[in-house]
């Protein structure tokens, strides 16, 4: 395999609902150990795009290979079951058990795929806590905390097997700035410690500029990637009026939306 | 507001629809009938919305004036309007120009609730099949089945319905010794209440009700447990982490009901069998004659026919809950569906299903 090396290839990936199409044509590959972070809009299809790098959308059209894994497919059951081991997700809502403590929460992977005695499984977990800030949250229930700390456990729970491929959706959304810069710099963190490889969605342009090492932008009129690059040289080069919007925060002109 | 005949700008013909004072939320709600007819009845001739005496324009307001230009569908123009209306105008037309068509809703038709029903009876089939399926494998997955949820189902399910149980039990006992007992005596026969109601409640009642007690309280909450899950992306969670759905939320609700079905069908026989006696008594039978009666009428078959069709009557009750809940759409006024769902189906399906033991059971001869 020519790419063999990448975390994940993506060639030609589509997503239709009904007579809709959110995106296609789409093509990108993820490095080891690279931050790549997924651009665009409000409603460009991001979150969908994730979901079918984590197997969970079957795309309309298009393949995609993660670690050396065909996850799409007529034989992409296997690549999928595969592949679910190393990787891990945090989803834009948290998607916490609802019925289960923080720390129960992060303990279940462990649990489930581990043979370390419960004692063990509390301290690997309450270590994750503590990484995202939530030390002495761990006996709440994710009803009793705010939307940021539910997003911060998410990102412990998606942690708790050390897998060496991360997706975060929306990590900062909804935070302020002081622990977002604090999100941003567990994942540098983890990337350098770790060696891992994250894929970000997200919208905060501080946090693309701080982590980043490659983004691909979405966009919903273009119905597929309109940037692809390094965030700074897209910021200071780009040409594409969307794409400078995005990144000067300018107004876009009512025929260019 | 006025309407007038006049000529345009242009000398063309027109109607002038005069407005005055407030053109907000408020002041639209009452012009609003008529202004549309207006400028239908205008026709050909152009539309001329004059706002001279207009003194305030508000979103609600400019999208009445958009509105009057849409049903009006010729040319129209506005008059004596200020500055600050024509850009608000400006940027409402903007806002309202992309309106998508409505989908329309294709007319119900009696092939199309057929085709739906055989869906989702297919559907449950699989889905049972599936059930099976995770049970067969779970000696792989054995740490995914969590015991102490098992435990869990098993008390919310069971132990929390017995004092419902017993209520509805002794007055279904109650109720049907009393209303048999009146056309009975009058053939001299009121001693055989204690046949009847004995043996319909060990057969058909007993299992019946504890299957509705179950779709009723333990149903529902089993499809808007799993349903609100799903719409939290907490099934999502799940399968990224490998962890399938089908054993670890699926299997033990599944097990749990099995297992407390035929406690609570005998619960629910035993106290139908006490609210007979108690009509029975009343009507001055001594104890000892009743429970003779009823010994002599039920066999251990009857009792354990009940139980059986109990059994499965969990199984499809807590099924049909899961699977509702594991099919919820988005949004929140889904969970509220997949748990009516789960009820309704239920109950149906019961319903269906001892109909079905009805006919083996007289093929059987049992
Ligand atoms: N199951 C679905 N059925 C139909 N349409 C869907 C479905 N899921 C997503 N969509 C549509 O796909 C589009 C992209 O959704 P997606 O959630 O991926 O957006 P996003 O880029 O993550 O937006 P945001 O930044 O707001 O999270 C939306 O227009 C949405 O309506
Ligand atoms: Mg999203």
């Amino acid at each position: 395999m020519s790419e063999g090396h990448a975390e994940i290839q993506a060639t030609d990936v589509a997503q239709r609902f009904g007579a809709r199409t959110i995106f296609e044509h789409v093509s990108f590959t993820v490095a080891p150990g690279e931050v790549f972070v997924i651009l665009g809009g409000s409603g460009c299809g991001k979150s969908t795009l994730m979901k079918q790098l984590i197997g969970l959308l079957a795309p309309s059209a298009g393949t995609i290979v993660v670690r050396g894994r065909t996850i799409t497919g007529r034989d992409g059951e296997a690549g999928r079951q595969g592949m679910l081991r190393e990787i891990g997700v945090m989803f834009q809502s948290g998607a916490l058990f609802g019925s289960m403590t923080l720390l129960e929460n992060v303990m279940l992977p462990l649990e489930m795929y581990t043979d370390l005695p419960p004692a063990g499984r509390e301290a690997v977990a309450r270590v994750k806590l503590g990484l995202v800030g939530l030390g002495d949250a761990a006996a709440l229930m994710p009803a009793e905390i705010s939307g940021g700390m539910a997003k911060r456990a998410g990102i412990a729970r998606a942690m708790a097997l050390d897998p060496p491929l991360l997706f975060l959706d929306e990590p900062s959304a909804g935070l302020d700035p002081i622990t977002s810069a604090g999100l941003d710099r567990l994942i540098l963190d983890l990337r350098r410690d770790l060696g891992a490889t994250f894929v970000v969605v997200t919208h905060e342009l501080a946090s693309i500029l701080a982590i980043a090492d490659r983004c691909i932008m979405l966009d919903r009129a273009a119905r597929g990637l309109i940037a692809e690059g390094d965030p700074r040289r897209l910021r200071d080069e780009s040409d594409n009026p969307t794409v400078r919007a995005f990144f000067r925060r300018e107004v876009l002109a009512p025929e260019a939306a | 507001m006025t309407v007038a005949e006049r000529a345009a700008a242009g000398g063309e013909p027109a109607v002038a629809l005069e407005f005055s004072g407030h053109l907000d939320a408020e002041g639209i709600g009452l012009l609003w009938e008529r202004a549309m007819r207006a400028a239908r009845r205008a026709g050909r001739r152009v539309l001329v919305l004059d706002l001279s005496e207009v003194t305030l324009v508000d979103t609600a307001g400019a999208a009445f004036l958009t509105s009057l230009e849409t049903a009006h569908g010729g040319k129209a123009s506005l008059e004596g309007e200020r500055e600050q209306f024509r850009a608000l105008l400006d940027r409402v037309r903007a806002a309202g120009t992309k309106l998508p068509t409505p989908v329309k809703l294709p007319p119900l038709r009696i092939r199309d609730i057929a085709a739906a029903g055989g869906r989702a009876a297919a559907n449950g089939i699989v889905f049972v099949g599936e059930a099976a399926l995770a049970l067969v494998r779970l000696p792989r997955n054995h740490r995914v089945l969590r015991w102490q949820d098992l435990l869990r189902y098993a008390d919310q399910a069971g132990v929390r319905s017995l004092p419902l149980v017993v209520l509805l039990g002794f007055l279904i006992g109650l109720i049907l010794a009393f209303q048999s007992a009146v056309p009975m005596r009058r053939f001299g026969a009121d001693l055989y209440v204690a046949n009847l109601v004995s043996i319909s409640l060990l057969r058909e009642l007993g299992p019946l009700l504890a299957a509705v007690i179950l779709a009723g309280r333990t149903g529902s909450a089993f499809a808007a447990e799993i349903g609100t899950m799903k719409v939290n992306e907490e099934i999502d969670a799940l399968v990224t982490m490998g962890l399938d759905p089908m054993t670890m939320l699926v299997l033990p609700r599944l097990i749990a009901a099995m297992l407390v079905m035929p406690v609570m069908t005998l619960v629910l026989n035993v106290a139908g069998l006490l609210g007979m006696t108690v009509v029975m008594m009343a009507f001055g039978f001594p104890l000892v004659t009743v429970t003779n009666q009823v010994v002599g009428a039920v066999t251990l078959t009857d009792l354990f026919e009940g139980l059986v069709k109990a059994l499965c009557f969990g199984a499809v009750v807590a099924a049909i809950g899961c699977r509702e809940g594991l099919g919820t759409g988005v949004g929140p006024r889904a969970v509220g569906l997949a748990a009516t769902g789960a009820v309704v189906g239920g109950i149906v399906s019961t319903i269906v299903l001892d109909g079905v033991f009805a006919l083996l059971i007289y093929r059987l001869g049992l």
